[in-house]
């Protein structure tokens, strides 16, 4: 027979301060544990959102980020008449870009961050479509103007619009700030890109990478294998998408690795914590117990109630911890991609699932610091435990 | 002393708990030189950099390269004691996976400059000679079991189309400082500047220079600043450590985010042990009460329980370091080209043990107050 569970419930309150002790040491750790993979996740969920699946990006054979590619504007042309490649009102929808980084002071210290610069073509929205200008305007061809991404605008300085910024020795006015939806764009300037190249005294018929817009997802393959069978040219192709996951790997691996090794070793403290509670609490408990036996209740009744109250204290813990770092979700935080180099904001992601396999580390955490106390409880003799003081 | 016979009885008498509470404090250091190490691995450049030596960049920013010219016009400013310039070469070798810094030196004055990095002179000598010459840091060389006359291919796409560059291993450098870079891969200018494309010809990613003196650094930094502007090509000139400074706060917040990390830790660990302690001294109050009717003096209780805690304390916190001592390398190892090499400096060493002493003080002083001050006929009578 078991053990009724309010048993349970009353002797965690019976010996509350020792229980706390426990859910806390649960708690924490659980928390770091959702904090640091939430992180991995926000980073690599804003590199990711910055591609689209049905945009192609081009860069140069061998280069391994947009930083060190090298297109033509000869294969550009080729590139914009390539099957799979979406028109637009004037125009197939291609975007030629220069990427390059250009200090900036950050608000938050005040010491330069390198900031991502892209130069673009003017239609690039058609192309990006998910991007959106959320105030001012969209610069004009030809003009010494930028618009800015909305999480640029606030963590660097001087770029609101209305404001100018100097960038490759000129003046630039910023005229826009547009919503990247949360992805890496959102933290980069963008302007014309001939005029960038001129800036920053490069090649005027050189850019870094191509983007062009799929007539859709399915098009990718037809339009892959045209360009790499195109003597002309010698270029790699990547789903824009795909582009983005790879840029992520090495932030997001170093995150999951250091997070992960934390996790567990706090976890083995915890654990330590938890066997010490219920330790003390099998021990304090002695004659209860053999009272119980002595009643009736049989040696695996014991051991299940003991785990369900191990269980009951890191489920609180578990929860607690949870709750306690839920406000970091959305918390926008900024790094460098160690990838480009570039300074890039992010913000923390905290999701059911992340969630839900806290609370499952918090339980497992339970059982393995309930379980042998619990035995131990159950293989004492009950005439010995009785006569015990 | 002679209460050592029982304050030992008293740690021993519950031999799981004194392991528990002991491997608690021993995962809390640990935890705690790992996360100090980490931290330091983040901010390592700035702490190493040299107080006498600027830094010369363009100033639109570090991508942009300077003219080779400005080497000599450099070395004119008085308090110069000599110049060399670096490109970063961004190749890859064999597999992204594989990175590693490489740098374009110049080989005439990299080592008046940098001179905390020491080649054996017959290495250096065949370096010299060899214009397809590389030298590589120690850690690298042992990273990839690379010897000297290796060939070594490095990938690169930065300067023109992407080619393979072979490059013969002449020489192992050491880094004099202690937790000094020993990962760069060098190679000669000469050689880079003949095979790049006409773009980079004829130009230094930027300059380090060395100073007579290092009280100089404002004078000639702004000397160097004044004489190139309104050129094409204008400067920006700080002190090492202002360079790398600037570098390291792009990552941010990962700093702040790893304190707190070990804030939360710490409190977590606190919480537990101190329970730990009160638990053990709540089971014994009578035992207590007993000394002091018998005449022991209310400090020597205190003494007592203190002594308990703080030898706990001191305990798991030698295990919880030295388990730190034998797994960073190991984790280093793991977490090659992710992260700055791992350094278990002694100072951390010291303050995690300094930590620990004070947390068993602080758990063990609560209870022992408590000990100290209770009135032995409440604490006899109660069961």
């Amino acid at each position: 027979m078991a053990i009724p569970v309010i048993y349970n419930f009353r002797s965690v309150k019976a010996r509350w301060t020792s229980a706390i002790v426990a859910v806390l040491g649960i708690a924490g750790t659980v928390g770091v544990f959702i904090a640091m993979l939430s992180l991995a996740r926000g980073f690599r969920a804003t590199l990711v959102a910055s591609g689209s699946a049905d945009n192609a990006l081009i860069m140069r054979a061998g280069s391994t980020s947009e930083m060190t590619g090298a297109v033509s504007l000869e294969s550009a042309r080729i590139l914009q008449d390539a099957p799979g490649v979406a028109r637009g009102a004037d125009g197939p929808l291609i975007t030629t870009e220069a990427v390059l980084v250009t200090p900036i002071p950050l608000v938050s210290t005040g010491t330069d961050a390198n900031v991502q610069v892209r130069g673009v073509s003017p239609n690039v929205f058609d192309i990006r479509k998910n991007i959106k200008i959320l105030q001012g305007r969209m610069f004009h061809s030809g003009l010494a103007e930028v618009v800015v991404g909305k999480n640029a605008t606030g963590a660097y300085r001087g770029l609101t619009v209305g404001s100018t910024m100097t960038m490759g020795g000129q003046s630039w006015n910023v005229v826009g700030v547009f919503d990247a939806g949360g992805s890496a764009f959102d933290s980069e300037v963008w302007c014309d890109v001939h005029l960038l190249n001129g800036a920053f005294k490069r090649p005027a018929d050189t850019f870094q990478s191509v983007t062009v817009h799929l007539t859709s997802p399915a098009a990718f393959q037809q339009f892959k294998d045209y360009v790499t069978a195109d003597p002309r040219l010698n270029v790699e192709v990547s789903r824009e998408i795909d582009y983005y996951a790879k840029q992520s790997t090495r932030m997001t691996q170093l995150i999951s690795i250091l997070g992960g090794l934390v996790a567990g070793v706090m976890a083995i403290g915890a654990i330590f914590g938890a066997l010490n509670t219920m330790y003390s609490a099998v021990a304090e408990r002695g004659r209860e117990i053999a009272t119980m036996r002595a009643l009736g209740f049989g040696a695996a009744a014991v051991v299940v109630s003991f785990v369900i109250e191990a269980l009951l204290i890191s489920f609180v813990g578990g929860a607690l911890g949870a709750v306690a770092v839920l406000p970091l979700n959305g918390f926008t935080t900024g790094t460098m991609n160690w990838q480009t180099f570039a300074h890039m904001e992010f913000a923390f992601q905290i999701t059911p699932i992340l969630l839900l396999s806290g609370l499952i580390f918090a339980l497992v955490m339970g059982v393995l610091g309930g379980l042998p106390p619990a035995v131990r409880a159950a293989q004492r003799p009950i005439a010995t435990a009785l006569r015990e003081l | 002393m002679k209460f050592r016979g029982l304050i030992f009885a008293n740690l021993f008498r519950k031999k799981i708990r004194l392991m528990l509470t002991i491997g608690s404090f021993a995962v809390a250091l640990f935890l705690f030189a790992f996360l100090a190490v980490v931290r330091s691995a983040f901010s390592r450049g700035a702490e190493v950099a040299g107080a006498d030596r600027l830094v010369v960049t363009n100033r639109i920013g570090l991508i942009q390269t300077l003219p080779i010219s400005y080497q000599d016009k450099i070395l004119t400013i008085p308090g110069v004691k000599a110049v060399t310039q670096n490109h970063w070469f961004g190749g890859v070798y064999q597999d992204e996976k594989n990175f590693f810094v490489q740098f374009v030196i110049d080989p005439d004055n990299m080592l008046k400059v940098m001179t905390e990095f020491k080649v054996p002179p017959d290495q250096w000598a065949t370096f010299l000679q060899d214009r397809q010459g590389a030298i590589v840091g120690a850690k690298t060389a042992q990273r990839f079991g690379w010897k000297i006359g290796d060939r070594i291919p490095i990938i690169d796409s930065l300067y023109g189309p992407t080619k393979t560059w072979e490059f013969n291993l002449d020489g192992i450098y050491h880094n004099d400082r202690p937790g000094g870079d020993e990962t760069q891969f060098w190679i000669q200018y000469k050689y880079f500047d003949e095979n790049v494309p006409d773009f980079a010809k004829g130009t230094a990613g930027w300059y380090v220079l060395k100073l007579d003196n290092p009280d100089d650094a404002a004078r000639v930094s702004k000397a160097i600043d004044t004489m190139f502007a309104n050129s094409s090509f204008e400067t920006k000139t700080e002190t090492e450590s202002a360079f790398a400074a600037g570098f390291i706060k792009q990552f941010g917040n990962i700093e702040l985010l790893i304190e707190m990390i070990g804030m939360v830790v710490f409190f977590t660990l606190l919480l537990v042990t101190g329970n730990t302690m009160a638990t053990s001294v709540r089971e014994r109050i009578s035992e207590l009460a007993v000394l002091k009717a018998i005449g022991y003096s209310d400090r020597t209780v205190l003494v007592f329980v203190l002594a308990e805690s703080l030898a706990i304390a001191v305990l798991g916190g030698v295990l919880g370091l030295g388990l730190a001592i034998l797994a960073i390398p190991v984790l280093g190892q793991a977490l090659n080209g992710l992260l700055p090499s791992l350094i278990l400096s002694p100072g951390i060493l010291s303050l995690g043990l300094l930590v620990a002493v004070l947390v068993g003080a602080v758990s063990g002083i609560i209870p022992g107050i408590g000990a100290m001050r209770m009135r032995v006929v409440n604490a006899l009578r109660r069961v």
